[in-house]
């Protein structure tokens, strides 16, 4: 059988970056191929010159034996290949229709002929078993059905090969077992597949072949019957990585950090939280598992000061807290590792060392009344960037020529270094590299054994699971159950971020 | 449905015109008459902000535009005593100046703001500079009686006997709005000023497209500078379109970007330019005129006041595109 896809020996340099090195990779036509690696390993890279969106420094693409010119998208979708991508490429305020038409519109006198693409769109999604409103505009929907957009994008097309980056990343497990199924439907009727993941589990579950880079270059390729996910990670990584997160039981005392009956608006002025309670002992990890935008993000906010509850009370210590500048919270004995680093954590143009005291450049030693002592601040910076192991040559440096795995650390360093009762943690690990999450997974778990009330918010399930002590399930802005993580079975608390009944523990 | 400022100020407009029309015909005919020839140019200009915008350039330099336009309009259609070549050299100074700004703000991804600045400040200092007296072009367009039309009662004598470019610029007002949203050009153009990755993952094209709708967005400009010059004044004088460019801004948004929406606030802008102004001839008030100069300026703050936080611009304006950043 003749190959799908062939690229030989593709290079890509951004700046002082080699994001791809002589890169070589097949795809025959039904083929399932996963290309696994870490972030910043050059997979994106990869595609995206497979797709025209970058333009490659040199190497080959050939798609069904012909050379594909570089950089040139129309030319590549019209050669039969279609794309998923990471951050969805739909025009927000359109409707589903308009976003599958665009770019190749159905005309008749220079006219577009809407109800004709209606009708092809309500076929398509009947065809492949993707159930869609041709109607619908796209910011109301979900994230699952919005991936089905892309994805119907790319089948409207009449691809032969079919790119998905990182798929999954944004779905509960049932919605990412629904996708699984849809792409072994696809590969059956003769399309090739290349997906980006970094997530193992879904390489087994799913690849024909597995194709590992690191550091944007060929680290190896195998079949999932032949390896590990041990093996498969420690290709991605390049030495031994330990997956299971070591723990011990834990010890937990009484309540430090208590939320009752919380209420809090989201950015659209609407009930985001709608009188939530949990409790989170000093010495425990309650991780809280949930599909983004069930409240996640403002329960996170209003206990760190950055939105004000509308209802309800938040008690650190046995100390009821009202609505305070993130600051005072801090103050009060909370560390917050925020969702979006580069927005909450950190300021980029700053060195290392500033960003290691952001929440207290104020406060001895790192000042004197309005004067602050820059050495002081040096030499904890030198501190803390060799024991939070931040790979940079000086702490001096911009924190916006960090990695995102050693911003993040730089985040985790600045909270966790002060023993505070109370760690909010939002996704630490999002777009982090394996061993960066390793390492970070153990400073929360250290967090907790010196006493600490931890609590994980986090989009990836297998993180909640293997991390803490007990889990809630957040949905619709409530919390709908909590187990103890002993007993927590994964599918079921599957069900119940996507909504449906459980019972409670 | 919800409630739509625009819709209210229509409805309102067409009733006021009823009563006013019952009471003496002949002057509310003349007034809503000399509204359009208000209203045009800003429409126009109008059109120039919401081609721009709509693929996600913002276009300040709408004034500068119009500026440069009228001056060479004029000029060389005095020098070769042909208002028609004016007209042609006047566009296609329009087409030079979309040009300048599509490399400032496409190519060379500059603050589109400060790209706008230059354009503004270019054209001013330039037509100051090479502004001469006692340059006269041989007419101004004609006013075209149109035949059936003009006698219908009530509409015939407001909508008849305006010149050629009046009923060119209405006609492509019209065809802008068909366009932006029933063919792909309108689609993609869309699609590329809300979120331009998506376009570009389509295979459109984003630099092409914003190239192509900047520059006859500069041609539009250049037919509204020409106007002025050519057939609603016939003459030029420095600072001669004395903010029409930053008012069809306050219309583009009043209009929500939409063709038809800024020429109806043109209009309404125009209409209540007209009433003052048969005020004034009546001497019904007695305002300093300075103030009655002021009247477009005020209102281009009370709209932008009324309309502010209510509106949502293309979402993708003023971002260069990064290709290699999607």
């Amino acid at each position: 059988m003749t190959n799908l896809l062939e690229v030989e020996n593709l290079s890509k340099r951004f700046g002082s970056v080699q994001a791809n090195h002589e890169i070589s990779l097949t795809v025959k036509p039904g083929e399932i191929v996963a290309l696994l690696g870490e972030n910043g390993a050059g997979k994106s890279t990869l595609v995206k010159a497979v797709i025209g969106l970058v333009k490659p420094d040199s190497g080959v693409i050939r798609v069904k034996g012909e050379e594909l010119p570089y950089g040139d998208t129309a030319e590549a979708i019209a050669r039969g290949i279609g794309m998923v991508h990471q951050h969805f490429q739909l025009v927000p305020v359109m409707s589903v229709t308009e976003n599958l038409v665009l770019g190749d519109e159905p005309t008749k006198f220079g006219f577009i002929q809407m109800q004709k693409a209606k009708r092809e769109t309500a076929e398509l999604s009947k065809r492949y078993g993707l159930a869609i409103d041709p109607d619908a505009i796209i910011e109301d929907l979900p994230v699952g059905m919005a991936q089905r957009v892309e994805i119907l994008k790319a089948l409207r097309r009449d691809v032969s090969l079919l790119i998905l980056d990182e798929p999954t990343a944004v779905l509960t497990p049932q919605e990412t077992d629904e996708l699984l199924e849809v792409l072994r439907n696809l590969a059956k009727k003769g399309v090739g597949i290349l997906f980006i993941t970094h997530k193992l589990r879904e390489v087994m579950a799913l690849a024909d072949r597995v194709v590992v880079l690191r550091n944007g270059k060929l680290a190896g390729s195998t079949t999932p019957k032949e390896s590990s996910e041990s093996q498969l990670a420690q290709l991605m990584v390049g030495r031994e990585v330990v997956l299971h997160v070591e723990k011990g039981p834990g010890n937990p005392t009484g309540a430090a950090l208590e939320v009752r009956e919380l209420e809090v608006l989201d950015d659209r002025k609407l009930e985001a939280v709608k009188g939530l309670s949990l409790q989170v002992n000093a010495g425990e990890i309650l991780g809280i598992a949930g599909v983004e935008g069930n409240g996640q993000r403002e329960l996170v906010e209003a206990i760190c000061g950055m939105r004000n509850r509308r209802k309800g009370t938040v008690r650190i210590a046995g100390k009821e807290v009202p609505n305070l500048k993130p600051h005072e919270v801090h103050a009060a004995g909370v560390s917050h590792i925020p969702e979006d680093r580069e927005r909450h954590g950190l300021v980029a143009s700053y060195s290392i060392a500033d960003n290691l005291v952001l929440n207290r450049f104020d406060q001895e030693p790192f000042a004197k009344g309005w004067i602050r002592n820059l050495d002081a601040v040096a030499s904890n910076g030198e501190e803390l960037v060799e024991r939070y192991d931040i790979r940079t040559p000086s702490a001096s440096a911009p924190a916006s020529s960090l990695s995102g795995g050693n911003k993040q650390k730089t985040v985790v360093a600045r909270e966790l270094s002060q023993d505070l009762p109370v760690v909010v943690a939002s996704q630490p690990t999002r777009g982090v590299d394996v061993g960066s999450i390793e390492f970070i997974h153990k400073q929360l778990i250290s967090a907790r054994d010196r006493g600490a009330a931890v609590l994980l918010v986090s989009a990836e399930l297998d993180e909640i699971l293997s991390l803490s002590d007990r889990v809630a399930v957040l949905y619709g802005g409530k919390i709908v159950a909590t187990f103890d993580s002993k007993f927590a079975n994964r599918d079921e608390i599957g069900r119940l971020m996507a909504g449906s009944q459980g019972a409670h523990s | 449905m919800r409630f739509r400022l625009s819709y209210f100020v229509i409805v309102s407009s067409i009733l006021l015109f009823a009563y006013f029309y019952s009471q003496n015909s002949i002057v509310t005919s003349s007034v809503v008459f000399t509204a359009i020839p208000f209203a045009l140019p800003l429409a126009l200009a109008a059109m120039v902000g919401v081609m721009c915008e709509r693929t996600g350039i913002v276009n300040i330099g709408i004034e500068g535009t119009m500026l440069v336009s009228a001056f060479t309009a004029f000029f060389l259609g005095a020098i070769l005593k042909n208002i028609s070549a004016g007209l042609f050299i006047g566009i296609m100074t329009g087409v030079l100046v979309g040009l300048l700004l599509s490399v400032m703000t496409i190519t060379w991804k500059m603050d589109q703001i400060i790209a706008g600045v230059i354009i503004n400040i270019m054209a001013a200092g330039i037509t100051s500079f090479l502004y001469r007296q006692n340059y006269r072009i041989p007419s101004t367009f004609l006013p075209i009686d149109i035949p059936v039309i003009g006698d219908i009662p009530v509409i015939g004598p407001i909508v008849s006997n305006h010149g050629p470019i009046t009923y060119f610029g209405i006609i492509f007002i019209f065809g802008l709005w068909v366009a932006l949203y029933k063919t792909p050009w309108g689609l993609r153009s869309r699609s590329v000023g809300e979120h331009p990755s998506s376009a570009d993952t389509a295979g459109v094209s984003v630099v092409r497209l914003r190239y192509i709708n900047v520059t006859i967005a500069g041609a539009v400009g250049g037919l509204a500078g020409s106007y002025l010059a050519l057939e609603a004044v016939g003459i030029f004088e420095r600072g001669f379109t004395a903010g029409k460019g930053f008012t069809a801004l306050a219309i583009m948004i009043f209009g929500r970007w939409n063709p038809l929406g800024a020429f109806a606030a043109a209009l309404f802008f125009g209409l209540s330019q007209a009433v003052t102004n048969q005020l004034m001839i009546d001497e019904v008030v007695q305002i300093p005129q300075q103030f009655v100069t002021m009247l477009p300026y005020v209102l281009t703050i009370l709209i932008l006041a009324i309309s502010a936080g209510k509106v949502r611009p293309p979402a993708a304006e003023g971002i260069p595109y990064e290709k290699e950043k999607v």
